[in-house]
Parts: structure tokens; sequence; C-alpha cells
């Protein structure tokens, strides 16, 4: 009922949430090692950043268009190729259409 | 149990004789209305299941409009429904009754509501023909029923400038799509001086018009399915529609993909072993034609979302992904025909299918949700809604786990027999895979940090949770996906492996009608 065969493996999600309740079992008992004891209200509580003052909460939200930063400038590449491509025009969309049906049409036909 | 066998043309008739009362029942009332659509789409779906039941259990159904004799001249079209046709309907139904359960609170602010749900039953009832139908003419008919009611819907909110223009592309697309499905079905006629599929299929020589309308068949439902570089309309389609447009268009694009399968697998299923060019059997050139498409659309997709902001348009670009995973699964599946891996490839493949669904479109409906309560569609303008959206920042993160094909989720189930199989296949095919499902999951990531993550915003303080129609349209759909994910085997031998083997025993579609003398 819950196990589905692959071929050359299997997947059981029942076996698989076991052992997730057993991680994170573990991992509850860890943190029971840890100081349970702070102080609210003090300096404890409040974010470190590198000494400078803290933000008011609402501009310490990072903008979505600011996410994966890294991997977007490392491909610039190949972005500047994909929006290229995505003109947002209905003739160019045809045209894509068209010429994968000749590529298909010449391999196939010929 | 025995049920009539004029089902399969109830199937279709109820949503199409519901579409053209619902304006009569909306002049009474707008609840009524509502209540009516909902009730043809519960009878409706109620009745696919029953049509399922008896198709796993007792074999194909067939229902013929017109001439039962086959003295001359024939005027007569077929409804053949296989497992494959019913695991779609079953999908197309669940998705329509969603979809419209959530319009109850989602819509209601809105004019034209009796136009709105007239086009959602007609879309239903093209969907469904699309399916169901035994015949290429009638498949043409439905699949323009469909692209009709889809654009107007996309371009329902006329007051917003990119809905009426997305609608302009998706007609014209479907419009481009539909002519040369048309212009195939035609070479076939008049080759074959037939229209129905089992017959075509039953007398194909795969001569040199064959392999013209074979390459106009895949090429033009592939675009209808948002395969890329064919996959541009869809974004815009599904990203300036209503959130629930965008799941039914979910169906409909799925039933584009339905044809593909039909095409290959049933109408030129006798060709598939035909020695082809370069000494190649034709299910191998034509499977690796499929798997290159099905790569690009996922590296393309997952990439192109992942510098969206526009939270409808990156989920779009993630259903283009999903889409290739889909298609991934079908070539290999039809590349390695008639091997082990093969086979575990097309129902990994077919499962994606039913995944895909729920799980783009429990995203979507997350996506409508948020505009619901924010009036916002840009990431950059939300934050912190987990504090007052409990319920559909539950829901979104079923969604997310789901759609990335995080364990224990459906959608690990499929990508799983996708993965293992196309690895057989070739490595570096599951490699792509694998890596571009990672990418899916860091994009949504994203989406669940900037959106429901972080402090609070002022502008948010106010935002509720939203109508309880919402919340119980997104719980059904988040329920039949950890259902699936932690049932995947009931669903695999039950609906996947039936749809399946019906793909690869196409001999028993061709001779239900030949030999049967229907």
């Amino acid at each position: 009922m819950f196990t589905i065969e692959t071929g050359s493996g299997f997947w059981n999600p029942i076996v698989w949430i076991i052992a997730i309740i057993i991680a994170y079992l573990l991992i509850y008992i860890i943190r029971g090692f840890g100081k349970t004891h702070y102080k609210k209200g003090t300096e404890q509580v409040k974010s470190f950043l590198s000494g400078n003052p803290e933000y008011e909460k609402e501009k310490m939200q990072v903008k979505a268009s600011n996410l994966y930063w890294g991997f977007t400038t490392s491909l610039k590449g190949l972005y500047a190729i994909l929006k290229k491509m995505h003109t947002g025009n209905a003739t160019d969309y045809v045209l894509w259409f068209v010429v994968i049906l000749a590529i298909f049409l010449l391999i196939e036909v010929i | 149990m025995n049920i009539p066998e004029y089902t399969p043309a109830l199937i279709v008739a109820i949503p199409l004789i519901g579409a053209f009362l619902t304006p009569l029942i909306s002049r009474v009332h707008d609840k009524l209305r509502n209540i009516f659509v909902i009730l043809v789409l519960v009878i409706n779906a109620s009745l696919v299941f029953l049509l399922a039941y008896d198709i796993l259990k007792n074999g194909i159904q067939t229902y013929i409009f017109g001439a039962r004799n086959l003295s001359y001249p024939i005027v007569r079209i077929l409804f053949e429904v296989d497992a494959m046709s019913i695991f779609m309907a079953i999908i197309s139904s669940i998705i329509v009754l969603v979809a419209v359960l959530y319009s109850w609170s989602f819509m209601k602010n809105n004019t034209g509501l009796d136009k709105y749900y007239t086009l959602i039953l007609l879309l239903t009832a093209g969907i469904l023909g699309m399916v169901m139908t035994g015949d290429m003419f009638n498949f043409f008919v439905f699949l323009e029923i469909t692209s009709i009611a889809s654009c107007a819907l996309i371009a329902f909110w006329t007051s917003q400038a990119e809905s009426v223009e997305a609608g302009f592309k998706y007609i014209v697309i479907s419009a481009m799509g539909a002519l040369f499905v048309l212009f195939a079905v035609a070479i076939l006629y008049g080759q074959y001086d037939a229209l129905n599929i089992a017959q075509l299929a039953d007398v194909m020589q795969y001569t040199f018009l064959d392999k013209i309308a074979l390459v106009l068949l895949i090429v033009a439902l592939a675009m209808k399915a948002g395969l890329v570089p064919m996959h541009m309309w869809l974004p815009d389609s599904y990203g300036s529609a209503p959130s629930t447009i965008s799941l039914v268009l979910v169906g409909a694009t799925l039933a584009s993909l339905y044809g593909v399968l039909r095409v290959v697998f049933t109408l030129y299923g006798n060709a598939l072993s035909t020695i082809a060019n370069f000494d190649v059997a034709v299910n191998v050139f034509i499977g690796w034609f499929i798997i290159a498409l099905a790569i690009l659309s996922i590296i393309v997709g997952v990439i192109m979302a992942l510098i969206q902001t526009d939270f409808k348009r990156l989920i779009a670009f993630g259903a283009v992904a999903e889409i290739g995973y889909m298609f991934l699964g079908i070539g290999a599946g039809l590349a390695a025909a008639g091997t082990a891996y093969g086979n575990v490839a097309l129902q990994g493949g077919i499962f994606h299918i039913f995944n895909d669904a729920l799980d783009v479109g429990l995203l979507f409906l997350v996506a409508g949700a948020i505009y619901y309560a924010t009036k916002e569609r840009s990431l950059n303008s939300m934050g912190g809604l987990a504090r007052n959206m409990k319920f559909t920042t539950v829901f979104f993160i079923i969604g997310l786990l789901a759609v990335a094909g995080m364990p224990p989720m459906n959608g690990f189930a499929s990508k799983l027999l996708i993965y293992e199989s196309t690895f057989q296949l070739n490595p570096i095919l599951a490699i792509v895979a694998i890596l571009c499902s990672i990418l899916l999951l860091a994009m949504f990531v994203k989406v669940f940090y900037s959106a429901f993550m972080g402090p609070e915003l002022p502008k948010f303080k106010k935002v509720k949770e939203v109508p309880k129609s919402m919340l119980f349209a997104m719980g059904i759909l988040a329920t039949i996906i950890v259902i699936f994910g932690l049932f995947p085997e009931i669903i695999l031998n039950n609906i996947v492996q039936p749809a399946a083997d019906a793909l690869l025993g196409y001999s028993e579609y061709i001779s239900q009608v030949v030999a049967g003398g229907i």
C-alpha cells in the first residue's frame, strides 16, 4: 500500500516519516542540553550586526529581487539570452513555433 | 455495477447544457447560480468516477453519436474512453470543481459572473470532450471550444490591460496551433478517408504525408501544452488570468499534452517500431526529440522562474518546468519502449500529470489568496504574511514541497520514477532533472521567505485570512496531495498503471472499434 518499486529501488513514505521523526527526536534531545536561561529585554536577545545599530523591523526584510543575487549575477550571460528570447511579442511566439516545426520536419521527413 | 452506455456522452453534455442554463439562472439569483454550477460539476465528477470504475473493471467504453449502422453514408462521431482518457477526465473534473468552489468568494466582487461561470462550464465540456473523443476532427472541434473559452477567461479582468493582451496572445497561439491540427487531420482524411482514431491507426502506412501530419500534430499540441521554446504564451496567460482560471488552464494545457500522447502512442502506435531515418526506429526518434524539448523546458522554466518577482508569473515558469518533467518521462518511455525502465518512465510521466495539476494548481490558489487579501502580486511588496494568514501559509508549504519533489509529497513519488528510469536511459538526463528540481525548491523558498516570512509590514497589519470557501478549496487540493504522497502505490496501481497500459496496448483501442465492428 505504501511502497512503490522503481525498477532499481523502492520508495516508502512511512519509512521516511519514521526516520524523520527519529531525527527530530534526536535534535530535540540535543537541544535540551543547551542553556535554557536568558535575560529577556536585554542585549542578549538583540541581533548582532557587526556592532552596527539594528534597523527598524520593516527595513530588515530582504526583497525578493535581491535574493539569489550571486546566482543570477554569475549567470548574467545566460539571462541576457533568455530575456532576449522572451520578447512578449505574439509574432515572436509564432516564430518559435515555426522554427521548431521546421526543425522537426527536416529531421523527420528528409 | 453497470452504468448506462451513454455516460461518456452525459459527461460532456451536462457541463455544455449547464453552460447555456447558467445565464438564465443567474437572472434569478447569484447564489442560486453558484449552487447550480457547483451541482453541475459535482454530478459530472460523480459520473466521471463511475465511468472510471467501470472502465478499470470492464475495459474500454464507446459511445456512438449518429449512425450505428456501418452502411453508407456514415455520419457519426465516436467517443472511445480508455484508462488514459478517464485518467485525464478525473484530473479535469477535480480541478474545475475546486476552481468553482474557490471562485465563490474570490470572484464575488466581480461583475459579469454569469459569463464567467458559463465560460468555465464550456471550457470543462471542451477539455472533457478532447480527452474522451475517438475522432480526430471532433478532437479539433473540442480543442477550439477550449481555446475560445480559455481566451475569454484569461481576458476576464478587462480593466487590466495585460489581461486583455494575454488573452489576445493566447488566441493567436491557439488559432495557429488549431489550424495546423486541422491541416494534419485533413492530410489523414485525404489519405485514408477516415477520421476515427482507431480506424486511422489500423490502416496507418507511415507514408511521407503521414510523417508530415505527425510532425504538425506533435508540434502544434506541444505548443498548446507549453513546451519550450513555444511556451512564452503560458506565463503571460497564467500570470494575467484570475487564479481560478490559471488553475483551470492547467487542465486545458494537460488536455493538449494528452493529445500528444494519443497521437504518438495510439494513432501512430502501429508505426512506432518502423525504422525511420538514420536507421533509428520511429519511437526512438520521436522519443529523443521530446526528451530534448523536455530538458530545455525544465532548464529554461526553472532559470526564468528564479528571477521573477510577480508571484503568478513565477509559478507559471515553474509550471513550464513541470511540463518538462512530464514530457521527460513520456519521451523516455517512448525512446526506451519495450524495456522495463521505459515502462517506469512512462508511468512516472503520467503520474506527474496528476501531481502537476494538483501542486501547481494549489500554488495558483495560494497566489490568488494573497492577491485577495493584500491586492499585491509583486513579491517585492510582500512580507510577513504568515502572521495573519496561517492556513494559507500551511497550504503554500504543502504546495512548495510537492512541486519541488520533496518527500513525502506526491511530487517526489512521480519524480523518483522519472529520475531512476531516465538515469538508465542516460544518466545526464537524471542529473539535469534532479539539479533543476533543487533549483525549483530554491525558487519557492524565495517565495516563502519574501511573502510569508520576515517582520510584519505596517501595510499588512490589517490583513486577514481568506474566506472559508477559498480555504476549503485549497484544503481539498492539499489533502489529495498528502494522500497521493502517503499512498503512492494505490494511485500508481489503480489509475496510473492502467493509463500507461492503455497507451502501450494501443491494439486494444483499435480492435475495440475495428474488430468489434463498431
